[in-house]
């Protein structure tokens, strides 16, 4: 595999020096095997020792390298040079996200949306494991094992419109595991999180545009769980204006 | 410096951290718990787990045949009270973590799920498709979030690992994004910083594996043991190293050589048949198959890739849908970093370092010789694995363990505060500490390369310490390690803003990994024998049970920046003697001839 070059350029921001990110061009040779990520890994050893980006697992699971790659939001793990322009590519911080330094994004953010969600099971009573599993069918597996695929890679909410304009939008990510834990045969926390599905900032700030599930690396589609989430709050509205019906919000 | 108390500060948040963490939770809620990690708890490397987790369920099954499995398959230097203790908790385990909300693949009916696993006699392993560890992790994370008595202190560095009079006093830690020391005080300290397979070149680990927790309580004269046992997985991404699960052979998977030969029953694996066969060819474990890997490329009978030999794994006979329902995440690697399609073409692999057997020395209740340290999962050695773990234990481990680590860390805790005398002494301590990780910020950037060293490093190890190994070699790599270790002490760093530099955190990281290293090669170069996944072939190819059925323990010399001294330690064998290891046929008949009234044990 010979090696050809390709100029990479990176947007540089060091937060003690810089009043604004800057961008910085680096000649890489690469092969075609070799992924973004490998490329500003690259830079990192041979060129300049002081680049920062987040990655680890290198195989598109831990959810740590997300970033623009020529202003589309991608794992720079699976997004490989070979596909990129042979005039050069451009590497930036996830776009909708404060900068850190460099490449890294402040995810403060997202982790306080995905403590609000309530995201893990509320039993309806308590279960010890001597009783053993609770039974769920394929079939109703099926029903949440596709949001469940979240890596919290972040792709979706640079992605999303609306978040940029409004950072307090609960966001693809976050709907898309509170639908993930609503929809779990096992839960009984549907009335804790609904609120937030409900609120100013919940489900009907999605403009539906569907780019969030056009770059979620995962197929998680959150776009689906914000659109079903959409005609379940509408449903749950309806229901309450119906004589005798107890308001669940 | 910044400073918090706690009563069990916990270092590393993947399954084992954030298990220990919910254990304390939930037996006192109102103990004060800090868990620290360098990345974000989801990153951990728990996540690129894939194959599943063991735990007898089937009523053909019996915790008899995953002890003996998990004996014979560590090559006997395994402590037998331990392994006892965790078959019989495997199962409560894994339960408790489908209470949780783990998407473990079910069947029809609605019950769990198990695979067949290399050396596995009966299908036990619990798996959630392929991303098992994904699932485990996000499912330990959120859960997590339930307790409000977790402070979490994401992306803090550990520096040191504080002790003093004999006992834990904390750990001291870097915000990395700020920069600034944190100390975190506590009587109770539980390292579950997972492995060091990055000190190996070509290796299925994620780039934070640095096997952090292993140095820190080396340094505070804590042995590290059986550190010589370095786990190859026979089926790696060529190149990148990147894992194609064990569950591949679970399923079906073949692996074959260039003449499309299922070269495994040449080596003590055969009769091959069409269907799995549970402890027979494929389904043999790691340390065998990547053997007979290395024997095939040296009669010149694997392909010859883009980067070095490889053989093939063969899953288009399983077809699109099967692989779409239970590998999917290999059916994505391939696509997309090979460009294969697997259910049409047969995928490239070499074995790669995956896993560290050995790790910090703990007796069965978790605790270290330090009182007040305790340690679970890949860092630490328990004694589960012995010479060669089986695939699908560590997943268990890690909520076994992490439990016990959590359990008996808050006990000691209780009985043991640490006292307001004690304070002044552990900043003293702190503050020291704290000059000496600021030392390669001090110096000025030479022409030494953090890169050029850490690449060094992986390279040497992998020429000493590889899947077979020779003294000269092992020697060879013992003296560059010392060098590497002088040149790593003159390292400077360019970037001098203390804001998120991950140049500076890439240098403490490396002087880690030096030390595992060390501890690495030269127990492997005093261990003259050949077990499990230490093979030697300088004239001790056979295994030494009346010399080497011991533990090995690397401890930190007079010298610091000197080798570990290596001295042994005892075995616990409490009702399966060491015996013949074999698999295939042999294993058949071995296990036959050990059970002579017809119950096969």
């Amino acid at each position: 595999m010979s090696a050809r070059n390709i100029e990479m350029t990176v947007l540089r921001y060091r937060p003690e020096q810089d009043a604004e990110p800057y961008p910085q061009a680096f000649t890489v040779p690469f092969t075609d095997d070799m992924s973004v990520l490998q490329g500003l890994q690259y830079i990192k050893d041979e060129l300049d020792a002081s680049l920062a980006f987040r990655w680890s697992c290198r195989m598109a699971i831990c959810g740590s390298c997300g970033m623009m790659i020529d202003g589309v939001p991608k794992l720079a793990c699976k997004t490989f040079l070979r596909d990129c322009s042979p005039a050069g590519v451009r590497v930036e911080a996830l776009a909708h996200f404060p900068i850190e330094r460099d490449l890294v994004i402040v995810v403060d953010d997202f982790l306080a949306k995905l403590q609000s969600i309530t995201p893990y099971i509320v039993p309806r009573e308590a279960r010890s494991p001597a009783a053993g599993e609770y039974l769920q069918t394929p079939q109703q597996a099926a029903l949440f094992e596709q949001f469940s695929a979240c890596i919290n890679c972040l792709l979706c909410y640079a992605a999303c419109p609306q978040y940029g304009l409004n950072p307090r939008f609960l966001g693809p990510g976050a709907i898309a595991l509170l639908h993930r834990y609503n929809m779990d045969t096992r839960d009984a926390g549907q009335d804790q999180r609904m609120p937030l599905i409900h609120a100013e900032d919940g489900v009907f700030n999605c403009t539906a545009v569907g780019y969030c599930s056009k770059v979620c690396p995962k197929a998680v589609d959150p776009a689906n769980a914000v659109n079903l989430n959409k005609m379940e709050s509408a449903k749950d509205y309806f229901l309450r204006l119906l004589p005798g019906a107890r308001s669940r919000a | 410096m910044d400073q918090y108390q706690a009563d069990v500060v916990i270092v590393g948040a993947g399954g084992a951290g954030l298990r220990a963490a919910i254990a304390v939770a939930e037996r006192d809620p109102l103990a004060r718990i800090a868990l620290v990690s360098k990345v974000y708890p989801m990153r951990s490397h728990t996540v690129a787990a894939e194959g599943g987790a063991a735990g007898v369920v089937q009523a053909h099954d019996s915790l008899e045949h995953h002890f003996h499995d998990t004996v014979a398959g560590g090559d006997w230097l395994c402590e037998q009270d331990v392994v006892d203790y965790f078959v019989a908790h495997c199962t409560e385990e894994l339960v408790q973590l489908e209470h949780w909300g783990c998407p473990w693949s079910r069947k029809a009916d609605g019950h769990v799920n198990v695979r067949a696993f290399g050396g596995m006699k009966i299908e036990r392993t619990w798996f959630a498709a392929d991303r098992s560890g994904f699932h485990i992790l996000h499912t330990l994370f959120q859960t997590s979030l339930k307790h409000p008595s977790i402070r979490r202190f994401d992306e803090h560095f550990c520096v040191e690992l504080l002790a003093a009079e004999g006992s834990t006093r904390g750990v001291l830690t870097i915000d990395v994004a700020s920069g600034e020391f944190v100390l975190i005080e506590a009587p109770a300290v539980v390292m579950a910083t997972g492995g060091a397979g990055r000190v190996f070149r070509e290796n299925t680990n994620g780039g934070i594996v640095t096997g952090d927790g292993m140095a820190l309580a080396y340094r505070c004269g804590v042995p590290l043991r059986d550190m010589e046992f370095v786990q190859y997985h026979p089926t790696c991404m060529p190149g990148t190293g990147i894992l194609f699960t064990e569950a591949c052979r679970g399923e079906g998977g073949l692996l074959v050589n260039r003449d499309g030969y299922r070269y495994l029953q040449d080596y003590g694996l055969g009769p091959p048949s069409d269907a799995p066969r549970n402890k027979f060819m494929e389904l043999g474990p790691r340390d065998r198959l990547s053997q007979a890997f290395w024997h095939e490329q040296r009669k010149g009978r694997t392909f010859e890739g883009e980067h070095g030999s490889v053989v093939h794994l063969d899953l288009r006979h399983l077809g699109a849908a099967r692989l779409l329902e239970r590998l999917p995440q290999i059916y994505e690697l391939a696509r997309e970093f090979l460009g294969i399609d697997p259910a049409l073409t047969p995928i490239p692999v070499r074995p790669a370092v995956h896993y560290t057997m050995g790790g910090i020395l703990v007796d069965g209740r978790c605790a270290a010789p330090l009182p007040g340290l305790f340690a679970a999962g890949e860092c630490s050695s328990v004694g589960i694995h012995g010479a060669n773990r089986l695939g699908s234990n560590s997943l268990s481990e890690l909520c076994v363990f992490g439990r016990v680590a959590g359990e008996q860390a808050l006990e000691h805790a209780r009985s043991r505060p640490l006292l307001a005398a004690h304070a002044a002494g552990t900043r003293r301590q702190a503050q020291q500490a704290m000059e000496r990780a600021l030392l390669p910020l001090a110096r000025q950037p030479g022409r030494e390369r953090l890169s050029a060293i850490r690449t060094d490093m992986a390279v040497s190890m992998e020429r000493g310490c590889g899947i077979y190994r020779l003294g000269s070699e092992m020697q060879t790599t013992c003296d560059k390690l010392a060098t590497l270790v002088e040149r790593c002490d003159r390292l400077g760093v360019g970037q001098r803003s203390r804001l998120f530099n991950t140049e500076w955190l890439l240098a403490l990281e490396l002087g880690h990994q030096l030390d595992v290293a060390r501890a690495m090669a030269h127990s492997a170069l005093e261990r003259r024998e050949s077990r499990g996944a230490h093979q030697r072939l300088d004239g001790f190819e056979q295994r030494d049970d009346i010399n080497y059925l011991k533990h090995s323990l690397a401890t930190v010399g007079a010298d610091p920046a000197g080798p570990p001294r290596i001295s042994y330690g005892e075995v616990r064998i409490t009702h399966s003697p060491p015996g013949l290891r074999a698999y295939g046929a042999a294993g058949e008949a071995a296990a036959a001839a050990a059970a002579p009234s017809g119950a096969v044990a």
